[in-house]
């Protein structure tokens, strides 16, 4: 066990784990950030995405002792009132479906924004590649993310 | 405006004092739209009091209405389709409707199940009558108000008006008076064409929580003084567990316990729903699920044989035989194929297949429990609460009173969750350790502890006389556990000899209900089939289908009634999407093009779908969709389902399948097991729902089966192959 000072959300947070502990367990069972979802454990389904510094990560592939002081935005944290660019299109389209899957798929969005500001067809699709959707909300998936590249433009 | 007894449903419009004391508010309707902080707090203001009317609803003292939504949530949206119907025959505004997922409670609800896509078709006139019946007894509270005739009393997005003396009052103002009322004999039902709600676009109403990653779903629960369970399964099917070397793992990290569980006791009774149930197991117990993860890998166990091993390669051969088989007493048999056959200017004949499937809902199945002596708490994803509840009886020994099981938001069921076996688990293991547990699968747990799609095989013969016109149609199709053939559904009463055999193979592999049972296949063979004999026969392969509609309408084979479908509305659904694609004049230039029509669940869905082929996989440019799904309850998330069971469908065909090497499942995770990306989802997709008044039907569902079909059929014009295996571009692809 080892104590790590992480810098979450824009709060740092204290938690006594194992180092080897990825850090979507830290954030799910031990701050009980649980917007940030477990699919698959092995960096291939996308569910678990965060931000680190501006970067999409997969969390459950990330062990705690690799964070550091880079800072993690999760869900929670990617805007204050849910009305992130991103988000507020998400809405507008109305995409989720079961919704499990959003959150990642919000979260590598957002990242692809902010790095590439006006994405074409086959940037969104290289982007999202690691977000599974089993519910198939592709579509509109895509459909907000080029909504949210508007938005932010104008 | 009808008159409709209040007697069909009564028991639903009792009150129940568990749902008046408020509950978990789980959503606002318009939250999704509010812009500004200062009006999401205004609109946030919650009444001082709620009075309920009846066990779906209940009315506050400033106009604001509680529904409750009674299935399960599994992402088929009916958490705000359902309030919808209620909402619409109470009059209110959609904007003052607050949604609660309603606990399983059998004295109010009557099939509060997710499956068969049958919760809308099912729920439709309860939830009707739940709303209209609140709607009469606010009517009747302000007549005794105002010393008036309630049938003077007119309503309107929330508002009692009395035209004559002018009077006017809000719902919640009569809400109090109204709920002291008794339940009346008779209310009125709205014309459709009157409804105001239903029929309107409605954002979800757990969006806003959604985007926002709020907890909704089973794996974050979250208590006080809970433990994380965890289960090592038997690695393949026919393997049990001989012994396990439970104590060294027990002084692991945060490991407070690790046991073999038996989790159906001798004498404990199994229902449908406990399908695919492993009856002993070994449980991991510890403080957080990255500790038991490890314990879990740590752990050494020995599993002993206890049925066969069985591989793919043993299924395949066993199905082939079936197929290779006559059976003596078909499922139908009209006029004599074989003299058909005989006489026939043409004979096409060919064999399809598809491998078992997973599941693969996004949230693995999970679980919390928390058992005690004196009662039962459950809470989690699952489909068949009410079957769940039966089991829990008997195996916990507990009288179903002191059992109560809370349905949260699934992250997808796609039937996998109508077998609550995991939920059964968490009981066991709650009870043992007397503590609250929340039982987590991993991704490998969930794949290779499935109850799956079935693997299958289908052979077609179809006989054509000179001019084309299709005299014979044999069917014979198998399955692992399962027979696959539905031999009342089209062409049976368009072709005069018509023969449908079905087997099933008995196997280990424990197998189950997988979105659009069976029809997830078989509608792709057939219409894939379909497509060769129109080609045989030279004719447009919508021509031809429709030629054979007219047929089943004007002078059908056999009973009619026998039929599962109409053959009106599948032709009607063919029309509609030949005139959207604009069929005559073919696909954009360099694409291809492929139709394909089915029905299920008591819904008609037709497609065409244009692709080119790249980099050796199929390009999905465009999939038009026509749907008859009857009255369409709220066409942006309807029209969400059917892109999703397009992708659905689509990615399964091309991409997935599972196999199996002496029992155990050889992809347990999503390394191997292919699901579509976004990349190789359709470009577009264009719904157009048929407008005709009918009783909705379900829409789940039916819009994965057929799309297998119109790729099939795509791709064959793109390369000049025809694809009869499943997945069409996965490993085990094979081009006929
Ligand atoms: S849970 Fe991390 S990518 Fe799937
Ligand atoms: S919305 Fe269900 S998995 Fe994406």
């Amino acid at each position: 066990m080892a104590v790590y000072n992480l810098k979450i959300n824009g709060t740092r947070m204290e938690v006594d784990v194992d180092p080897s502990t990825p850090l979507l367990w830290v954030l799910r069972d031990h701050l009980k950030l649980v917007g940030t979802k477990y699919g698959c454990g092995i960096a291939q389904c996308g569910a678990c995405t965060v931000h680190l510094g501006d970067t999409a990560m997969r969390s459950c592939s990330l062990p705690v002792s690799s964070v550091g002081n880079q800072e993690v935005t999760t869900i929670e944290g990617l805007s204050e009132n849910g009305d992130h660019p991103v988000q507020k299109a998400w809405l507008e389209v109305d995409v989720p479906q079961c919704g499990y899957c959003q959150a990642g798929q919000i979260m590598s969005a957002a990242a692809l924004l902010k790095s590439n500001p006006s994405p074409s067809d086959a940037d969104i699709e290289s982007a999202m590649n690691g977000n599974i959707c089993r519910c198939g909300t592709y579509v509109r998936i895509k459909k907000a993310i080029k909504m949210a590249a508007e938005e932010q433009a104008s | 405006m009808t008159l409709v007894k209040t007697s069909i449903g009564r028991r639903s419009f009792i009150k129940s004092s568990a749902l008046a004391g408020g509950g978990m508010v789980l959503g606002f309707s318009w939250l999704a739209s509010c812009k500004d902080q200062a009006a999401m707090e205004a609109a946030l203001a919650m009444p001082d009091e709620w009075f309920e009317i009846n066990g779906f609803l209940k009315i506050g003292d400033n106009g604001l209405v509680t529904i409750m939504s009674p299935n399960p949530e599994i992402g088929q949206n009916v958490k705000t389709a359902m309030p919808m119907i209620v909402a619409d025959e109470l009059d209110t505004a959609w904007k003052d409707v607050i949604v609660e997922q309603a606990p399983l409670n059998t004295d109010i609800f009557t099939r509060q199940l997710a499956g068969g896509s049958q919760s809308i078709r099912q729920g439709w006139e309860g939830l009707r009558l739940a709303g209209a019946t609140a709607r009469q007894m606010l009517r009747e509270a302000a007549a005794q108000a105002w010393g008036v005739a309630a049938a003077e009393i007119t309503t309107s997005a929330g508002m009692l008006h009395h035209e004559a003396s002018g009077k006017s009052a809000g719902y919640g103002e009569m809400a109090s008076a109204a709920a002291a009322l008794e339940v009346p004999e008779e209310v009125e039902m709205k014309d459709p064409k009157d409804f105001s709600i239903i029929g309107t676009d409605q954002k979800n109403v757990d969006g806003k929580k959604i985007v926002t990653g709020q907890p909704l779903f089973g794996l974050d629960v979250n208590r006080d003084g809970m433990l994380i369970a965890m289960i090592v399964h038997p690695p393949a099917f026919g393997m049990k567990l001989k012994s396990a070397d439970t104590e060294s793992v027990k002084s692991m990290p945060g490991i407070r316990d690790a046991f073999p569980i038996v989790v159906y006791p001798e004498g404990a009774e199994r229902q449908w729903s406990d399908g695919g149930a492993i009856p002993e197991m070994v449980a991991i117990v510890g403080e957080s699920t990255w500790q038991c993860m490890q314990a879990k890998k740590a752990l050494q166990a020995e599993w002993e044989a206890d049925g066969d091993l069985e591989s793919t390669a043993y299924h395949e051969e066993a199905l082939n035989k079936m197929l290779d088989t006559a059976q003596d007493a078909p499922a139908r048999n009209d006029g004599n194929v074989e003299q058909a056959f005989a006489r026939a200017a043409k004979v096409v004949e060919s064999t399809y297949s598809a491998p078992y499937l997973a599941h693969n809902t996004m949230e693995p199945m999970n679980f919390f429990a928390h058992v005690t002596p004196e009662k039962a708490e459950l809470l989690g994803p699952i489909q068949t609460p009410e079957f769940l509840e039966n089991t829990l009886a008997s195996v916990l020994q507990m009288p179903k009173e002191k059992i109560d099981i809370m349905m949260t938001r699934m992250g997808g069921g796609f039937g996998r969750r109508l077998y609550g076996t995991f939920a059964v688990e968490a009981a066991m293991i709650s009870q043992k350790m007397q503590a609250p547990v929340k039982l987590v699968y991993t991704r490998e747990d969930d794949m290779s502890q499935g109850t799956y799609r079935p693997s299958y095989k289908i052979r077609y013969k179809a006989g054509l006389d000179a001019d084309g016109n299709l005299i014979a149609w044999h069917v014979r199709g198998a399955g692992t556990n399962d027979d696959l053939v539905f031999e009342n559904r089209f062409p049976a009463g368009a072709v005069d000899n018509y023969r449908a055999e079905k087997h099933a193979l008995p196997t280990d592999v424990t197998t189950g209900a997988w979105r659009a049972p069976r029809s997830n296949f078989i509608a792709g063979a057939e219409q894939a089939f379909m497509d060769e004999v129109a080609e045989a026969a030279g004719k447009d392969p919508i021509e031809f289908r429709l030629a054979l509609f007219d047929r089943a309408i004007s002078y059908p084979v056999g009973d009619p009634e026998k039929n599962d479908y109409d053959p009106e509305r599948y032709a009607g659904v063919l029309k509609l999407v030949r005139e959207k694609s604009n069929w005559e004049a073919g696909p954009p230039s360099g694409q291809s093009r492929g139709v394909a029509a089915y029905f299920c669940h008591n819904s008609y869905v037709a497609q065409v779908l244009d692709l080119t082929v790249e980099a050796n996989a199929p390009k999905v440019h465009k999939v038009y969709c026509a749907v008859d799904c009857g009255i369409v309850i709220n066409p942006l998330s309807a029209k969400n389902q059917v892109e999703g069971g397009i992708v659905d469908g689509i990615g399964h065909a091309t991409y997935s399948a599972l196999t199996f090497r002496d029992g155990r499942p050889e992809q347990t995770n999503f390394d191997k097991y292919r699901l579509i990306r976004n990349s190789e989802a359709p470009k577009s997709i264009e719904t157009y729902f048929v407008d005709n008044g009918i009783d909705p039907t379900g829409l789940g569902e039916p819009s994965l089966p057929p799309v297998q079909g119109a790729l099939a059929n795509a791709l064959y014009r793109a390369t000049g192959n025809r694809y009869y295996e499943q997945p069409f571009f996965g490993e085990r692809r094979i081009i006929g």
